[in-house]
């Protein structure tokens, strides 16, 4: 019997550890041999901890799972009152298209054979099969663009880097996932680290890079852990090393620890990180493509982007080019948290619209009030009013509406917030995490808290002080953080004014 | 407090396992921090020194960054996420129903040394919040008694 019990940290938070505990005790008891298997979680963290046991019927899914439903398991799976079937036959799961995540909740994250025996290295061994042309040309047909958030065409970097002359390149693994309401990168990480080592692996021979770096925030200690194992495996079975898979060029790897600065998820910023510095943002030009870490030619990727790799060269950049909407191709981990009813990772092509995800995917808010306003893209993302909620998710319908996509978070609120509360708090994020580099972020943030006190103490003459501000920081800062602030803001005073007026009147 | 014999011998080693490495100084300052709970003012002239780098420069990267401490946390940390997602699930008022539960006014230690609450930004549990870290515990849809509990 094959038990698998999640060691994904939103599982672990819901209990999964004390489940898998009483999984063995049970078992044990009844003097039966079992073979449990930490998995990934398969996103569905509404039903986490999620069990699953495989039977000659196949697997079979239980949740959410406490010590206490364990006895049953063994006795009476059929009527369980937890049991939810087959995983793919639920309704929020089958509804997805899962490419990048396909393994992620499905293998033991750290057996190289379980990887390989679901497709795991198919994407690496073509492209070693592949001229360098070839190779540059799969990334650029996919249509692939970064995933961290700013949608930068990862074909055109990595010609960058690719034709960049030095007599050494970088692959950084952008895992600094520091926006509220994401956590693709950490579940990718702790369900199926294989799979970016190997996009980073293939970016590093499309690019002739030979060292590669994930920087992992220290907030994830499940992610670093599951890292740092899987290389060491990789190594130990000779994919990673002085020569990919036996056959290719070197190229091996190694996970680098952040400090808790949010401004590290910033490139630039992340770079003087790594480099064991402050972590402060550079100025662009030069692009870290050309001088980037320690001043050489680097490639810096999202780990959705680099993980997405392997199946595009798996299965045919056509093919992953097929999916998605306008100039948004291929699918999108959402992560959709926050005040919702059915939250996790639902990785879907591009188009949907966000009334779907929030009303349809999401079944509306757990609390059972109304949405009020959703935030999508993190910290540095804007709230979206219901009234918006037709705009179709991808880079250039949501740039169209005021907003940006990010690294596709989206938090949902219900009508308890109070948005002068909301948009006071992205001033005060961002001061606290400016770097101080650049005036409009490091002393724009602080007047930014200061200006919204006036206006919730009914200064009204403070509002356009407040647009003005805005306008600065966002024409005026080196980086997203300064620069993008703005939108949470300015969209929480667009399109929820009377939360600002309200305390005007409350003053008077 | 350190024992200078022995600091200075245990400091040396750790800078020793990482200073071939490329960007050596984070990863040394992060083993300094698990060995000691906090960076001890003696090891910043002493890393400095050997990475061949200003003390000024060692002291403005340790302060750069929220995890390193100046001085040793309480005996156990509770990290409280203080972000966006958690704010939609109640994360406000946890906040300060678990500042409340230790008798404290604003985030920091209890004057028995025994617990600190600090605010996090985001811990990647978003679709359950709000969500806290114990010690190496993570807990998610918290309330001040849960985080109560797995203090003690």
């Amino acid at each position: 019997m094959k038990i698998y019990v999640p060691r994904d940290a939103a599982a672990r938070a819901l209990g999964a550890d004390q489940v898998a505990e009483a999984v063995l005790v049970e078992a044990s008891r009844r003097g039966m041999t079992i073979e449990l298997v930490r998995n990934g979680s398969r996103g569905m963290v509404f039903l986490e901890p999620l069990v699953e046991v495989e039977t000659a019927q196949g697997r079979t899914s239980f949740g959410p799972m406490t010590p206490a439903d364990v006895p049953a398991l063994f006795d009476a799976p059929d009527t369980h009152p937890k049991a939810q079937g087959p995983v793919q036959l639920i309704p929020w799961f089958a509804r997805q298209t899962r490419l990048t995540f396909a393994r992620v909740g499905l293998i033991d994250p750290l057996s190289l054979g379980d990887y390989k025996a679901n497709g795991g290295l198919a994407g690496l061994r073509r492209a070693l099969e592949m001229s360098s042309d070839e190779r540059m040309d799969e990334v650029k047909v996919s249509g692939l663009r970064g995933r961290g958030g700013a949608g930068f065409p990862t074909g055109i970097k990595w010609d960058t880097v690719r034709l960049a002359q030095a007599d050494q390149k970088y692959i950084v693994c952008n895992a600094d996932e520091g926006d509220s309401g994401t956590f693709a990168d950490r579940m990718l990480m702790e369900g199926d680290p294989f799979t970016l080592i190997e996009g980073m692996a293939i970016a590093g021979l499309t690019t002739g890079a030979t060292r590669g770096y994930v920087y992992i925030r220290s907030e994830y200690p499940d992610a670093i852990h599951q890292m740092t194992e899987a290389i060491r495996i990789a190594r130990l079975n000779g994919l990673l090393g002085p020569s990919l898979l036996g056959t290719g060029p070197a190229f091996d790897m190694e996970v680098r620890v952040g400090a808790g600065a949010y401004v590290c998820g910033e490139e630039t910023s992340l770079l003087n990180s790594l480099e064991g510095k402050r972590g402060t943002v550079r100025a662009k030009p030069p692009l870290p493509a050309l001088q980037g870490l320690f001043g050489k030619p680097t490639v810096v990727n999202n780990v959705i982007s680099l993980a997405t790799v392997p199946w595009i060269f798996a299965n045919g950049a056509q093919l992953y080019r097929d999916f998605g909407l306008g100039r948004s191709r291929g699918t999108i981990p959402l992560q959709i948290a926050g005040n919702v009813r059915f939250g996790g990772l639902f990785e879907t092509d591009f188009g949907m619209s966000l009334g779907e995800i929030v009303n349809e995917v999401g079944g509306g808010t757990a609390s059972g009030r109304p949405v009020k306003a959703v935030q999508v893209g993190g910290p540095l993302g804007a709230y979206f009013p219901a009234s918006k909620f037709a705009t179709p998710f991808g880079y250039e319908e949501f740039d169209g509406q005021g907003g940006l996509i990010g690294h596709a978070g989206i938090v949902i609120f219900d009508d308890s917030v109070d948005m002068l509360a909301q948009a006071r708090f992205a001033m005060e994020f961002c001061a606290v995490e400016s770097c101080g580099k650049c005036t409009p972020c490091r002393i724009g943030a602080v007047r930014g808290v200061e200006t919204i006190d006036r206006i919730a103490q009914g200064d009204a003459a403070a509002m356009p002080l407040l647009v003005d501000l805005c306008d600065t920081m966002r024409d005026g800062s080196l980086c997203a953080l300064g620069g993008f602030t703005p939108y949470p803001v300015m969209s929480a005073l667009t399109h929820f004014p009377d939360d600002f007026a309200r305390m005007k009147e409350a003053a008077e | 407090m350190l024992d200078t014999a022995d600091f200075s011998s245990r400091l040396s080693e750790i800078i020793a396992a990482h200073q071939l490495q490329e960007g050596p100084l984070l990863p040394i300052l992060h083993d300094v921090q698990a060995e000691w709970g906090h960076i001890p003012e003696p090891a910043i002239p002493a890393i400095a020194q050997a990475l061949n780098l200003g003390r000024a420069e060692v002291h403005g990267v340790v302060t750069f960054y929220h995890d390193f401490r100046a001085t040793p946390a309480g005996t156990t940390v509770i990290k409280v996420c203080a972000a966006e997602a958690c704010q939609a699930q109640g994360g406000r008022d946890l906040v300060q129903a678990t500042l409340r539960a230790f008798g404290l006014r604003d985030y920091g230690t209890t004057l028995d040394g025994k617990v600190t609450v600090e605010p996090i930004y985001c811990l990647g549990l978003c679709a359950c919040g709000p969500a806290a870290l114990v010690g190496d515990r993570l807990i998610g849809r918290a309330t001040a008694q849960s985080l109560k509990d797995a203090a003690q």
